[in-house]
């Protein structure tokens, strides 16, 4: 065990970066509000969007912070606090879904009883499609979430100044827990958020397709901030282009396996042609949705994978900014394909689809911000931290 | 025993940054034949060596797209026109479906083909007794440590010079590796004919065990006995009859099961003195004829059989059904007008069964009842 101190002078974030954060977040909020004053229900819907991107970035964040504890690894040690920080919007997620909450009747149709009264198969679906079992699970969600994130961050800070390699241990035990907690809970949200929004409409890999997303989008929003801070010295010196291409193989692994898992839900239900599976993707056929569908597949799947097909733009600081970027709109892009067109047969697209992202670009940056001010960027404490500086591919 | 020669000088370096140092060192230095042995792919290898980019590449690439192209088409060709047939009620080109077979087979000939020129180009196989074989040097890279090896037959080689400049590397160790001549193939031996012979040997071998496996130690009877079955078709020829029909036509006489045939052909008279109305004229029987009357009698006769057909001349009006006559008329001549026909009034058997035709006679009877209603009916 090496006692050596890792040389890291705690820099505070320039103030121009808590201001476009304050502008992105007033200007979003702005646009909701007036989304919400002209057409409420649209405004709902936008708001549904807003969640599960959030839930992607917060509950996306945090399964990487586990999955390095789990794993073992060294090489993304030195920026996991950037993770951590992007963690802690799971509060932001609360915050996004009480307007839900509140508005439950409006958006899902199996929340009316006679409704359900005239149909059989909302009344087969109601021991799970009713809104007190619903409030609780998400309830339930939540608490974890937040109890994960709490337990995991607080050991990780409690090393800084202890250096005790017992905490590593700790964490490793509840990230063991969380993997499975991450599975079903994620599924689970996407099935409850997103899938009953269509309550006569099902498909069993839809979880997978969400979180295949939600690893997609997490890892996108971290890798712009890690490569950008690192870039102007912002987290220890010595971290360069392994770093990068380790992330940006990861960007192109879970590109790949968005694509797959997003093709294998369209061919099975291509495939068996069953009415009550297969209007779900006509609807996203027809009228003007056909050019979202084709949007998604441009922006989620061929940009990224031409842009980190070959192996020195996976190394590239700039390729990976800008892919950060792209994948992270990608996922709104994502979102909004599964969400809106349950809205509006015909497709729709204004400013108010603008106010929740940036809404959520606002308070990500915010609650990064916040993070920073108190903590420090990188883990000092971590007994991985030299090795994963010292990282060579 | 020739006297061993020099192949060439080997240095050992711990970690893989001594040995891209090394590896550039030497390229600077002007070398040319060197060789570097990691035990696992070092990045940044082929700058520091300064070698071009591979071209296995672009073979894995052009494999790759010709499986993925050449199969999609296969596909193609076998579900348009080799072999349309409609599944699922989707087109004949459904190319979702085939994109998982695509992908797998560009994958698989991407694989194939590299390994194939891997061997066949790159390792040059079968030249498999390199001087480094079998030395302490290719024990430890294979192992934990990193090597280069100089080799004598570069033009700058010079014993003396090599050593110092890997020794001023810091390495591990340096060592020269000798070989023996007659050890050594120079040429290379892919299309040897003693190795091409070898190959074509186990292809006979293998193809034959296989054949012998599949078709004799575990071959099965297919199951056609369904498809073939001991019996014969309607329309088939034999030699067993005469005619050669194996359809035989039916005995003279031969009654169907049920049938029981109609006697009273071409007697209207006795039809009408002997044959009985077998059915009550219950609500369930009336309405029973009336369904038939109206489908089969109404056309010709009349709603109410007053003779008022919707015919419209096509075809010589046919009679009321309430002239004295047929009102006279026993219920047993009614029945052999429907079953016989009458002059041009074509025979109804083969329409109308002969419950419903009993049923049809009371529906008339009670038609013209209605029409030619008696005092007493008032009551
Ligand atoms: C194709 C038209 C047509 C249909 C249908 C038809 N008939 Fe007639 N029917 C005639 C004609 C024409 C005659 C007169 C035949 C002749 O010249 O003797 C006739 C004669 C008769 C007679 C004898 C009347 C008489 O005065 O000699 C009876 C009874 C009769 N039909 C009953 C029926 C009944 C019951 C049906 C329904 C099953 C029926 N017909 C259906 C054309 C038809």
């Amino acid at each position: 065990m090496s006692t050596t101190q890792v040389p890291y002078q705690k820099k505070e974030l320039p103030s121009s970066v808590s201001a476009f954060g304050a502008a992105a977040t007033i200007a979003g909020a702005i646009i909701v509000a007036l989304t919400f004053m002209l057409d409420h229900s649209r405004g709902l819907y936008n708001n549904i969007i807003g969640l599960s991107v959030m839930t992607s970035v917060a509950v996306g964040a945090l399964f990487y912070v586990s999955l390095e504890y789990l794993a073992g690894a060294v090489w993304s040690t030195p920026f996991r606090r950037v993770l951590e920080f992007l963690s802690a919007t799971v509060f932001v997620v609360v915050v996004l879904a009480l307007p839900l909450f509140a508005n439950l009747h409006e958006v899902f149709h199996w929340t009316h009883s006679e409704a359900v009264a005239k149909d059989a198969l909302l009344q087969g679906k109601a021991p799970y499609l009713n809104i007190e079992f619903f409030t609780i699970r998400n309830v339930v969600f939540a608490v974890l979430w937040i109890a994960f994130y709490m337990v995991l961050t607080h050991f990780s800070r409690k090393q800084d100044a202890t250096r005790d390699q017992k905490y590593t241990r700790i964490n490793i035990r509840f990230s063991t827990a969380f993997m499975p907690v991450f599975a079903l809970t994620t599924t689970f949200f996407a099935i409850d958020w997103i899938m009953s929004l269509e309550p006569h409409w099902f498909s069993t890999i839809f979880g997978v397709y969400y979180f295949s997303g939600t690893f997609l989008c997490a890892l996108a929003v971290a890798t712009f901030i890690i490569v950008s801070l690192n870039e102007r010295g912002y987290l220890v010196a010595g971290l360069g282009k392994d770093h990068y291409y380790s992330l940006g193989t990861l960007l192109f692994v879970f590109t790949n396996f968005w694509a797959y898992i997003a093709f294998s839900q369209f061919m099975l239900i291509w495939y068996a042609n069953v009415p009550e599976e297969t209007f779900w993707f006509i609807s996203r056929w027809k009228n003007g949705w056909e050019y979202v569908s084709l949007a998604l597949i441009f922006t989620k799947f061929l940009v990224p994978y031409f842009v980190l097909l070959s192996q020195p733009s996976k190394m590239d600081a700039r390729k990976l900014k800008f892919m950060g970027v792209w994948i992270f709109f990608a996922h709104i892009v994502d979102m909004y394909w599964l969400i809106m067109p349950s809205f509006s047969r015909t497709v729709m697209l204004g400013w108010q689809e603008l106010g929740f992202p940036l809404l959520i670009v606002g308070l990500i940056t915010l609650t990064f911000v916040f993070k920073a001010k108190r903590e420090n960027l990188v883990p000092i404490g971590d007994p991985k931290l030299q090795r994963g500086i010292d990282f060579r591919i | 025993m020739n006297t061993p020669l020099l192949y060439s000088v080997t240095a050992l370096f711990d970690t893989p940054d001594g040995i891209i140092h090394a590896a550039e060192a030497v390229r600077k230095a002007g070398y040319k034949r060197y060789d570097i042995h990691t035990p696992y792919p070092v990045h940044g290898m082929d700058d520091a060596m300064g070698l071009k980019d591979s071209k296995l590449g672009f073979i894995t690439l052009g494999a790759g797209l010709m499986g993925g192209a050449g199969v999609f088409a296969f596909i193609s060709w076998v579900f348009m026109a080799a072999y349309p047939n409609v599944i699922g009620g989707k087109p004949f080109f459904s190319w979702p479906a085939f994109v998982p077979v695509t992908f797998e087979i560009t994958v698989l000939s991407a694989v194939l083909v590299t390994i194939g020129s891997l061997i066949a180009f790159f390792f040059k196989f079968p030249n498999n007794s390199h001087p480094l074989h079998d030395t302490p040097y290719m024990k430890a890279v294979s192992c934990d440590t990193f090597g280069i090896s100089i080799q004598a037959d570069d033009p700058k080689f010079d014993e003396a010079a090599v050593t110092a400049l890997l020794t001023s590397l810091h390495p591990r160790t340096v060592a020269p590796v000798c070989y023996d001549e007659a050890e050594l193939n120079h040429t290379w031996k892919t299309f040897d004919p003693k190795f091409l012979a070898l190959l074509a040997g186990v292809a006979l071998l293998v193809s034959a065990a296989t054949y012998g496996t599949m078709n004799v130690v575990l071959y099965m009877p297919p199951f056609d006995w369904m498809m073939n079955q001991n019996k014969f078709k309607p329309q088939q020829t034999t030699e067993q009859y005469p005619d050669s029909r194996m359809m035989r036509p039916v005995v003279a006489g031969t009654v169907a099961r049920g049938f029981t045939p109609y006697p009273y052909k071409g007697m209207a008279d006795s039809a009408g003195k002997s044959l009985v109305n077998p059915l009550q004229p219950t609500a369930k029987v009336l309405a029973l004829g009336k369904e038939k009357y109206l489908t089969f009698c109404s056309p010709c006769h009349g709603n109410f059989a007053k003779g008022d057909s919707r015919l419209r001349g096509q075809f010589p009006n046919p009679p009321t059904l309430h002239s004295d006559k047929v009102r006279t008329w026993p219920d047993g001549s009614v029945y052999h007008v429907i079953t016989e026909g009458q002059n041009i009034m074509p025979s109804y058997a083969s329409q109308i069964s002969r419950e419903e035709r009993w049923a049809v006679v009371h529906y008339v009877r009670a038609l013209q009842r209605a029409f030619n209603a008696k005092e007493s009916d008032q009551q």
